[in-house]
């Protein structure tokens, strides 16, 4: 027996010796990584928290009629949100609208349709778009993409869809090019990398077996991936398109780019708006008083609700195949 | 007949749908290629030395993007100096101790949440927390706003990446007589280094971009500073007050600074998948 092997032996014996020390450093150790682990639920918690004492004001002085006001006056003092409530849930709308069919087509062309050395360079190349930064997005809106809607898309939409009964009311107005279309153009855009990777991953997950079989019976690739791969994955695909969804009603600086920065209700998508985001960024630095700053931090804290609620849903929605497939295999 | 005639509108659906998808994914790569494109014909020409050596410049007058490129190294790397240790503890704690525990679950559900919230979210978080109590904007209360950026990527890679590593491995070592912390620390982290490399580089390609978070807390500086407790300048920032103002030339600058971040961040990414593809083929 070596002389290295008796002490470790010899260690097993003696508490307060090596394994007496280890025995604590494991205990450090384990509580150590147990504290950074804890803080993630701070933070959270923190950022809740804070908001919703930034926000105490706000919410004092307005009450809930905060969320219904269409007030947005610094002079007079007087503010509510839902202006940028309502641009945010029209611009992200408009967002997966585009994004949702989208993403599905490119799901169902890189699992089915695609030859395989196709397959890899493609999504790497859609999922670029989800690297690139929000503020790029936003400046090719502004420089490149408006001019485009205003110049090419809006007037055609004016003379065309402008004079028809009630989705009319959607598409009149000046042609400027910044508003809500644009903005849930952008959005869409920047959606699309997201919801198609979740979808395309999941129906990768679907056993071959059962793809096989179903083209077996003379199935064809549509009626395979409708009726055996949607099935399969329908919660993981709703999943991903929440989770689109909360990427959509968060995004700040292609939104305050794109959207115009004008506190009007308009029932049309040509019409400038606001979102709660844009309104944040842009108003921020300006708040001359601190309702004005309290009310802001408290559309952050409403942001915060609404997000947390979507993204929660679509953890749910996707942790609901991931047991299933733990069951099956 | 008649099922002749089902036969045919079955492979038309399939047709229609497959052209469909098709379109689907061309309509994606439009947009990349568009945006790419704008970036490098308005960002090339913008190009110039003088980015590198001189300062924002106020209307009218010539000027680089050095301080803001500046700015954003120092804050980006305390960002990552800060929430990298962290991220690494809590994803060791999910993988090592707490793999199908409740609390790991509810850690894990809040870390995804984390991930995507808006990032506008943490800017406010921070101004609260820093911003307000010391009264003034400053490049600590920035970095330490992106590091709540970086926290939850490295908290995922490294949770994932540790629970890949083979259990035979673990067991090899505490077979020997190691003590958890050294298995730890010198087998899993070993054998899961490309993988939590990768969730570092990966966090930092989305903080170089982050604008609003930094709006809120570093705000901006025309001049060169290193003091931590002063505003600083930083390229997503300017960009944003530059491309919102009425001047060509801050336009062109912006452009320039817009093309330097993008290249960056792409490039990171493929390093990334660089580092991972080897792993995987090592593995």
């Amino acid at each position: 027996m070596s002389q290295s092997q008796g002490l470790e032996i010899d260690a097993l014996f003696h508490p307060d010796g090596m394994e007496g020390r280890d025995h604590r450093n494991d205990h450090v150790f384990r509580v150590a990584v147990l504290a950074c682990a804890l803080f993630v639920l701070i933070a959270l918690l923190g950022a809740a928290l804070s908001m919703l004492w930034g926000a105490r004001e706000a919410f004092a002085t307005f009450g809930w009629p905060f969320i219904w006001s269409t007030d947005w006056d610094a002079v007079q003092k007087k503010f509510g949100a839902l202006v940028p409530i309502y641009g945010t849930l029209v611009t992200a709308t408009i967002a997966m609208i585009i994004a949702v069919p989208v993403s599905f087509g490119i799901a169902l062309f890189l699992t089915e349709i695609a030859p395989a050395w196709m397959r890899r360079p493609v999504s790497a190349a859609i999922e670029l778009l989800a690297g690139i930064p929000s503020i790029i997005y936003g400046m090719w809106g502004l420089f490149v993409f408006v001019p485009f809607m205003s110049s090419h898309v809006d007037p055609w939409l004016d003379e065309h869809i402008g004079p028809l009964p009630f989705i009319g009311k959607l598409f009149k107005g000046a042609p400027i090019g910044l508003g809500m279309l644009s903005a849930g153009i952008v959005l869409g855009i920047m959606v699309i990398p997201f919801i198609s990777a979740v979808t395309r991953e999941v129906f990768t997950t679907v056993p071959v077996q059962l793809k096989e079989s179903a083209y077996a019976v003379g199935n064809t690739t549509w009626e395979v991936v409708w009726d055996v791969v949607l099935p399969y994955t329908r919660s993981a695909v709703v999943g991903g398109i929440f989770l689109g969804l909360g990427r959509a009603l968060g995004e700040t600086m292609a939104v305050t780019f794109v959207l115009g920065n004008a506190h009007l209700l308009s029932p049309s998508l040509l019409e400038p708006g606001n979102s709660i985001a844009a309104t944040i960024a842009n108003e921020f630095t300006e708040a001359d008083s601190p309702i004005y700053l309290s009310s802001l931090i408290a559309l952050g804290f409403l942001l915060f609700i609404v997000t947390f609620i979507v993204l929660a849903v679509a953890r749910l929605m996707l942790s609901r195949l991931a047991r299933r497939e733990g069951a099956v295999t | 007949m008649n099922e002749l005639a089902q036969w045919r509108r079955r492979q038309l659906t399939d047709a229609l749908a497959r052209t469909l998808a098709t379109i689907a994914t061309l309509f994606g790569l439009f947009w990349l290629v568009w945006i790419l494109w704008t970036t490098l014909s308005k960002g090339l020409p913008a190009l110039k030395w003088a980015l590198f050596t001189q300062m924002t410049p106020p209307p009218g007058m010539d000027g680089g993007l050095l301080n803001a490129f500046l700015g954003s190294i120092i804050m980006s790397g305390l960002a990552i100096l800060m929430g990298t240790p962290i991220g690494i503890a809590a994803g060791t704690y999910l993988s090592e101790y707490a793999r199908h525990t409740k609390l790991g679950g509810t850690i894990r559900f809040v870390n995804d949440i984390l991930l995507s919230a808006p990032s506008i979210i943490i800017g406010l978080f921070v101004y609260e927390v820093m911003v307000r109590p010391m009264g003034h904007f400053s490049a600590l209360a920035g970095a330490i706003a992106l590091s709540f950026i970086v926290l939850p990527v490295v908290v995922r890679t490294t949770d994932e990446m540790l629970q890949l590593v083979p259990s035979t491995m673990r067991e090899a070592a505490l077979a020997l007589g190691v003590p958890q912390w050294k298995v730890v620390r010198q087998v899993l982290y070993r054998a899961a280094l490309a993988g939590i490399i990768t969730g570092v580089l990966l966090a930092l390609a989305r903080i170089s971009g982050e604008t609003a978070p930094l709006l809120f807390t570093a705000l901006n500086n025309q001049y060169l500073t290193t003091k931590l407790t002063e505003p600083m300048a930083n390229v997503p920032v300017v960009i944003f007050q530059y491309a919102m103002s009425p001047y060509e030339f801050w336009h062109a600058l912006a452009w320039a600074g817009a093309f330097v971040v993008t290249m960056f961040v792409l490039v990171l990414g493929l390093v990334s998948r660089g580092v991972l593809l080897r792993t995987s083929e090592y593995r």
